[in-house]
């Protein structure tokens, strides 16, 4: 319908002509690499990923397998306890449980002790939105409004702080762990801090602006699963309390899957643990407050080393041989084929 | 044009007869007729928001996102934040009603256009100028020569003597000969009397408004006397006035209700057969989204009530929640919010936009540009592209279309000599090309500039004064019924009745017989500078049983001379036995010049004596005298004058065909695609063009012609014609027969069927009114599609769209309609692509079409090269978008099965919204833009690479579950590889790596580079753009959600940007990208190696085709191959005169013919025209 078509073309002398630009873009010309599936290229990549898959996976395997790694299921060995948390009444009494081992060697280098959890479903949706950022940002906001619920205020309008359920539902067992050397037990010194994110540490957690932890959290109260408030978290540390205390910055970093672990502490490495832990018995003297067996949960300590690709978990490793394989087989495969093929058709060519 | 007469259609009953009055509008008034306006759009400024987003949210997809965003505000169910939905719908709907506005506005604008033209309207005894649209049925309006009529009008008077009116009907049916219009008698006496006009009261009863063009009945009541009213008193909207001062009508049938627009049918809203499929995919999506919420739901109630029921104690159920079947449910709709992305909103936008994209490469396409008229090509429609790549049948019309409709005198034998040919020094013949020197014709002056001729010898003869020649040039110059116009001296205008006709007055003009003026009794010939007026003293008109016509005339010298044209196969039994070996030599001839594809016709004369013409003539008068039987009586004698005939020659006249086309016919019909020619010619026309064409050829096995007058005569005929096809098409045994018998009876598709030959089919337009009759149908369809080549002629405009709509019925296959002229504006909106011829005159096809250019050839490079590519593009493009969609949101779904089916998102909500948006919306539309696999000169060279799209091989149901398959195969791995390489296990630094942000990002990260990776892998044409988009997408994903995920935007929004510092911790870990690596290795090199394979293993015939064009890529391409078709017919057409009688009894009659005239001193036709002008007549 556009009106310029409709007048004969004499007429179009007097405007410039409708010629096409003779750009290559309009002519669709324009320069251009035309890759295509080549026996070369194809059989290149399938034998150098092949290749590439493989070495790699070894070195991953190999590293993986260097790691040292004691894991405990302490939920089960500590099955009084376990009972004893069972029933919520007991929720102040106190439950110790001592858990041994052995080292038959040394453990050199860096070691990392974790806490693990079987069957949290820390990634459940309704779980993951339960917690208040801007609260934990040490503002002053009307959790009413945030996403915190059911965990926000008590019936008589007092908040929790922190609040939702991921604060509520803290990891709140102490795990101490104890050198046996010659009838001697000699606390293995923890490290507590630096075990999280710098981000998070400085920048995602802040507490409220006041003179002091306590008086920052004044007129909230704990949630209710806790047994301690929020500025009693690390009464020790000024710098490791409230909202910025490390045990709590690592439950708040919500784990992708229902099992998993989390840094709980570092070994310092000082007198006899300046290299590690050394071969010997030793025992975990647990705090046991959190329960889990109700839901068939599962504790876990963990002490381990890491290598640069992490931990002992040898999935990609294996994963990378196994697709190496696979890709330097399925080259082969191509080549018998095109061979096959070749012949064929030398055949049928007249 | 769609909503023509359904406001009034709609408002009142059936209109069964129509009554007015001349003059009367209050009397009009009550009828309601509808006045001339005529209107195509469809908002106006108020109505358009409503509308449109009425229209809109009919598509079931936006009306779907709307449903999602209500979900989403429910807070129990709502998964993700309502910006997920909103962006993307709000931009989608935003687009489409931009661009639906826009058409709009043009479709405003032309209406206004056409409405708003002046017209001379007579309203209170005074002649006004109004605008179209005010004319109301009854006015008396005044139109000029070369004006358009305004609406179908009762012609009352004209300047002409008897009140004719000559009207170019091309507009209507594509015939561009003038035909005539006469008043009634008792209207003629009003003359331009504008007292008289205004008291003229005549009431019309006529019928209702239809769509027969050439019928029309009423009766006209004048001062009490009855007035048949027939269709030669009608001049209809369309048509235009020629060689006519001026004329008066009154208005019948105004606006939507004229014949043209009843002609025109509805508009229906085309879709193209991939916008249907995608229909049944989305839909088909939807039950798969279904299941797998279902599945999920059904996970989380077994979950609610195995485990998080005890988990309770650190997450109570949801407020309202009390059973896991409840939570079930709810986490259904949840899951309905979060997996909607495999039918992203994102789908349709981008649809459109490659369309359009592939619409402006067409216009811009210097190589479908005519200079000679200065017209591109251009998209009219821009949602149709891809099924330019699928097209299975041409309907093509004749004239304009094919043919240039010009006729050229191109060859001739004089005595048994043949001239035309150019030979060289050896008497080789040599092809006639634009630099091959014309015959100069300066020694006449009134010779006409455009005539060329490059034979000299026969020049050279007429100068020598040869007798038979002369004879030759004197009898075409007097033996026609062609008028003569001559406004300045010397520039002779010829107005004839065919362009046959014209072409040979033409030649004898310029070899020096100028036929210049005519009276009923004369004809005034300037023979080689010399004025002599031959006494005309009978015409012998043609019809179509003598097929031949004769003049007899008495020279100045006073001897008495029969010349006589014809077809050969009529004149060569009339012939004086003295000939026969001349007749041999002019055989030969013939044969050749029938074998060239030219029209040719065989001239001769006789000398009359005296006495017996007297007595002749005499008896002649009495013929035409009586009372009964005048016709036979006349035929008769007619046969007894023209026998005992002396052979003069033959001509030979070339029905020019537009410039390559046999070329592009070959091409196409190389590329599977069938043609199929409907034309309002006669038969003979029509079968010549397609011998000419190369349509039709005596290589074929047969040529079937129905032309049976009864449903049973037809039926046979079709019936044979496929028995000898395929004897063994009626047995019960046949599988076609068979299927018939299963499938259920309102849904036939008739299958391919293969026939055991070549064979042509032509059906007469009234053997094709019985054809298409209910039970016909059928047979005509089996028959027709068995055949290379179909021609029907003498088909009105309406047979065309039912023919086209035939196919589409029968046949599940894409047609294309190809026209220039308003008589195929129906077929062209009925085709599932419309193809107008622009650049002549009549404008109605292009407006009407889909696409337009200005030479039939230019389809070929329509068809094959951008239909190919689009096509190639969009099928492309689905696949890789279907499988991006697929991998990327079905990772929810498995990570559902470990999250205790809670709806829990794997990605960032920003991700997700940008996702389809911006992340991976560039480089597929830089691809679908961009994408060539082989470049137009292959793919023009290699018509077979048309055929994978007629056959809809590149994408359809079984190539989608393939998509998906593959989407499910890369979405598992998306999700395994960084599940399982973050499962127990820590980063570097000993701190926790399994934390859910950090497992989001590695998930998305890995997924987003997987997909950039076979974007690259689908991309065959790199171009700068495409290496632009693809890195650009990538490094755009990193800068976002590091500015994202960075400490700034944390603090100013804080619940918006909870994955503050994740990019920065995660993505600095050895681990991740090897992840990261290992997926894209799983999820590509499958594809690759499968890809490789299977053009191995199971090429299909267009991979061939590529591989042979990969080697011949190796060596310089060929030059393309100059073709000249050498058509080897010996087939011969006679001489299309005319598609009614001859204008003979006109003549004779002195009726057409006025006292005064400028120049010469008897009468000329009418000065007014210039029309022929153009057409180097």
């Amino acid at each position: 319908m556009k009106n310029k078509t409709s007048f004969p073309p004499q007429e179009g002398e007097t405007h410039p002509s409708r010629c096409p630009d003779n750009s290559a873009f309009k002519q669709q010309k324009l320069p251009a690499w035309k890759p295509h599936l080549t026996l070369a290229t194809v059989l290149s990549t399938f034998f150098l990923t092949g290749a590439f898959c493989l070495s790699v996976g070894v070195c991953l395997i190999l590293s993986a397998n260097s790691v040292r790694e004691i894991q405990i299921d302490y939920s089960e060995k500590c099955s009084d306890c376990s009972k004893l948390r069972e029933n919520t009444s007991n929720w102040n009494k106190e439950c110790h449980c001592f858990v041994n081992f052995t080292l038959k060697e040394d453990i050199l280098g860096d070691v990392f002790m974790y806490y693990g959890l079987k069957n949290f479903y820390q990634n459940h949706r309704r779980y993951v939105v339960s917690r208040s950022d801007a609260q934990l940002l040490g503002r002053n906001v009307n959790i009413q409004k945030s996403s915190c619920a059911p965990f926000t205020t008590y019936q008589n309008g007092t908040p929790m702080a922190p609040c939702g359920a991921i604060a509520n539902s803290m990891f709140n067992d102490t795990i101490d762990l104890f050198y046996n050397i010659n009838s001697s037990v000699i606390q293995v010194p923890l490290l507590k801090t630096g075990n999280s994110w710098w981000t998070d540490k400085n920048v995602k957690f802040h507490n409220p602006k006041s003179y002091n932890v306590s008086s920052a959290f004044a007129e909230t109260a704990r949630p209710p699963y806790w047994q301690k408030p929020v500025y009693l978290l690390d009464e020790e540390d000024e710098k490791n309390n409230g909202y910025v205390n490390d045990d709590f910055i690592i439950w708040m970093r919500v784990s992708a899957f229902a099992t998993f672990r989390n840094l709980y502490r570092r070994v310092s490495r000082v007198r006899q643990f300046a290299d590690g832990l050394p071969a010997g018995n030793y025992t975990f003297h647990i705090s046991y407050n959190f329960p889990v067996s109700k839901f068939k949960g599962r504790k876990h300590v963990i002490l381990s080393t890491v290598v640069w690709s992490g931990g002992s978990n040898p999935f990609l490793g294996i994963a990378y041989v196994v697709s190496g394989t696979v890709a330097a087989l399925t080259g082969f495969v191509i080549t018998a084929i095109h061979l096959k093929l070749r012949k064929k058709k030398t055949y049928f060519q007249k | 044009m769609s909503l023509f007469g359904l406001k009034f259609g709609k408002k009142k009953l059936k209109e069964e007869e129509r009554q007015l009055q001349a003059n009367n509008r209050d009397f009009n008034l009550q009828f309601e007729y509808a006045n001339n306006t005529i209107k195509t759009s469809k908002y106006n400024f108020f109505t358009f928001l409503p509308l449109n987003l009425f229209e809109q949210f009919q598509r079931i997809a936006n009306a779907y996102f709307l449903f999602l965003l209500i979900l989403q505000l429910i807070p129990q169910i709502s998964s993700l934040a309502w910006f997920t939905t909103v962006v993307p719908l709000v931009l989608v709907l935003a687009v489409s009603g931009v661009k639906d506005a826009i058409d709009d506005f043009n479709r405003h604008k032309s209406d206004k256009h056409v409405n708003n033209r002046p017209v001379q309207v007579l309203i209170n005894g005074m002649l006004k100028d109004e605008k179209w649209m005010n004319v109301q049925v009854g006015d008396i309006i005044k139109l000029e020569n070369n004006n358009f009529v305004t609406a179908d009008l009762l012609l009352l008077s004209s300047s002409e003597p008897h009140s004719l009116t000559y009207i170019e009907t091309a507009e209507l049916d594509g015939e561009t000969n003038l035909k005539v219009k006469q008043a009634l008698t008792v209207t003629a006496e009003l003359g331009e009397d504008l007292q008289k006009l205004t008291e003229f009261n005549g009431e019309v009863r006529c019928e209702a408004p239809n769509n027969k063009l050439d019928k029309f009945t009423g009766t006209l009541t004048l001062r009490g006397e009855k007035y048949a009213l027939d269709n030669e008193k009608m001049l209809l909207r369309g048509c235009t006035i020629r060689n006519t001062e001026w004329c008066f009508g009154l208005v019948i049938y105004a606006g939507p209700d004229t014949k043209l627009m009843q002609n025109s049918g509805k508009t229906t809203f085309k879709r193209t057969s991939i916008d249907r499929l995608m229909n049944v995919l989305v839909l088909v999506i939807f039950a798969f989204l279904g299941l797998m919420c279902l599945i999920l739901a059904i996970g989380n109630g077994i979950w609610e009530y195995n485990k998080g029921y005890y988990f309770q104690v650190y997450l109570p159920w949801a407020e309202g929640v009390d059973s896991a079947s409840y939570s079930g449910f709810l986490m259904f709709w949840s899951y309905v919010i979060i997996l909607n992305t495999v039918v992203p909103i994102s789908l349709y936008v981008s649809v459109e936009i490659i369309r359009l994209g592939n619409s402006f490469y067409i216009n811009w396409d210097s190589k479908m540009y005519y200079p000679l008229s200065d017209t591109p090509a251009q998209a009219r429609t821009t949602t149709l592209n891809e099924e330019l790549g699928q097209i299975k049948y041409i309907f093509s019309d004749k004239t304009g279309t094919l043919t240039q409709n010009i006729m050229c005198f191109n060859k001739c034998s004089i005595n048994g000599k043949s001239y035309g040919d150019v030979h060289d020094m050896s008497g080789q013949r040599i092809e006639i090309t634009e630099n091959t020197e014309k015959v100069d014709f300066s020694y006449n002056q009134l010779a006409d500039p455009k005539f060329a001729f490059y034979d000299h010898s026969l020049v050279e003869a007429v100068k020598l004064s040869d007798v038979p020649t002369h004879r030759f040039f004197r009898l075409l110059s007097l033996c026609h019924t062609v008028m003569p116009e001559e406004k300045k001296e010397g520039s002779l205008v010829y107005q004839a009745q065919s362009p046959d006709e014209g072409a040979l007055v033409t030649a004898a003009r310029n070899f020096g017989f100028v036929f210049r003026a005519r009276t009923p009794e004369t004809i005034t010939v300037v023979e080689m500078g010399e004025t002599k007026i031959y006494k005309l003293l009978a015409i012998l008109d043609f019809n179509n049983v003598r097929k031949r016509m004769s003049v007899i005339v008495q020279s100045p010298e006073g001897d008495l001379t029969l010349y006589c044209k014809g077809a050969d196969t009529i004149l060569y039994e009339l012939l004086h036995s003295s000939c026969d070996s001349l007749k041999e030599e002019t055989t030969e001839h013939l044969n050749e010049f029938a074998g060239e594809g030219l029209r040719t016709l065989v001239v001769a004369y006789k000398n009359l004596d005296k006495d017996y013409f007297q007595d002749w003539s005499k008896r002649h008068h009495e013929a035409s005298t009586a009372l009964e039987g005048r016709e036979d009586k006349l035929s008769e004698l007619y046969e007894e004058i023209e026998k005992d005939l002396m052979l003069l020659g033959a001509t030979a006249i070339e029905d020019k065909l537009q410039d390559g086309v046999p070329q592009t016919i070959e091409t196409l019909a190389k590329a599977n695609i069938k043609i199929w020619v409907l034309t309002g010619d006669k038969q003979e026309t029509a079968m010549n063009i397609g011998y000419s064409c190369n349509l039709l050829n005596d290589d074929m096995d047969d040529v079937f012609i129905i032309e049976g007058s009864t449903s049973g005569d037809v039926l046979n005929e079709l019936r044979n014609a496929r028995k000898k096809m395929k004897p063994d098409s009626f047995l019960d045994s046949d599988e076609i027969n068979i299927q018939f018998e299963k499938s259920s009876k309102n849904s036939k598709v008739v299958p391919d069927e293969q026939a055991n030959g070549v064979y042509g089919l032509v059906i007469t337009g009234h053997s094709l009114a019985y054809a298409l009759e209910g039970n016909l149908e059928l047979e005509l369809v089996r028959t027709a599609c068995l055949c290379k080549v179909v021609i029907c002629c003498r088909v009105t405009p309406l047979q065309k769209a039912q023919v086209v709509e035939l196919v589409k019925k029968y046949k599940k296959a894409v047609t294309l309609a190809i026209g220039d002229g308003a008589n195929d504006v129906s077929m062209i909106k009925t085709a599932h692509i419309g193809v107008g011829i622009s650049g002549q005159e009549g404008m109605q096809a292009v407006l009407s079409s889909d696409f337009s250019f200005a030479q039939f050839r230019y389809l070929q490079r329509l068809l094959l090269v951008h239909g190919r590519w689009s096509y190639i593009r969009m099928c492309k493009f689905l696949k890789y978008f279907f499988y991006k969609n697929f991998a990327f949101t079905l990772v929810h779904f498995w990570y559902g099965f470990f999250s205790g089916f809670s709806a829990q998102t794997v990605y960032d909500e920003w991700f997700i919204t940008l996702y389809n948006l911006v992340y991976t919306s560039l480089p597929v539309l830089g691809m679908s833009l961009f994408d060539q696999d082989v470049d137009d000169r292959w793919s023009m060279l290699f018509p077979q690479l048309y055929v994978p799209g007629q056959q809809n091989l590149y994408f359809n149901k079984v190539v989608f579950v393939k998509c998906m398959l593959q989407g499910i195969y890369s979405s598992l791995i998306l999700f395994f590889i960084p599940f399982g390489a973050m499962y127990n296990t820590m980063r570097s630094d000993g701190k926790a790596i399994a934390d859910y942000q950090s497992f989001a990002l590695m998930a998305q990260t890995c997924l987003l580079i997987v997909v950039s990776v076979q974007i690259g892998l689908d991309t065959s044409y790199w171009t700068v753009v495409n290496q632009f988009f693809i890195w650009g997408s990538l490094s755009v994903y990193f800068a976002i959600t590091f500015t994202m995920y960075s400490d700034g935007m944390y603090l100013i929004f804080t619940a918006s940007f909870p994955f503050i510092g994740t990019a920065r911790n995660t993505l600095g870990q050895p681990n991740v990208w090897l992840a990261i690596f290992l997926s894209i290795t799983l999820c590509v090199l499958p594809v690759v190696g499968f890809r490789f394979l299977k053009a191995q293993l199971r090429p299909t015939p267009s991979d061939k085709v590529l591989l042979k064009i990969k080697e011949a890529k190796k060596r310089p391409p060929p030059p393309s191959p100059k073709r000249r078709l050498r058509r080897t017919s010996t087939r011969r057409s006679g001489y299309a005169f005319s598609h009614q009688h001859g204008f003979g009894a006109l003549i004779m009659s002195g009726r057409n013919m006025r006292p005064k005239s400028p120049f010469a001193t008897t009468g000329t036709f009418s000065p007014n025209s210039d029309k022929y002008k153009h057409k180097g007549l």
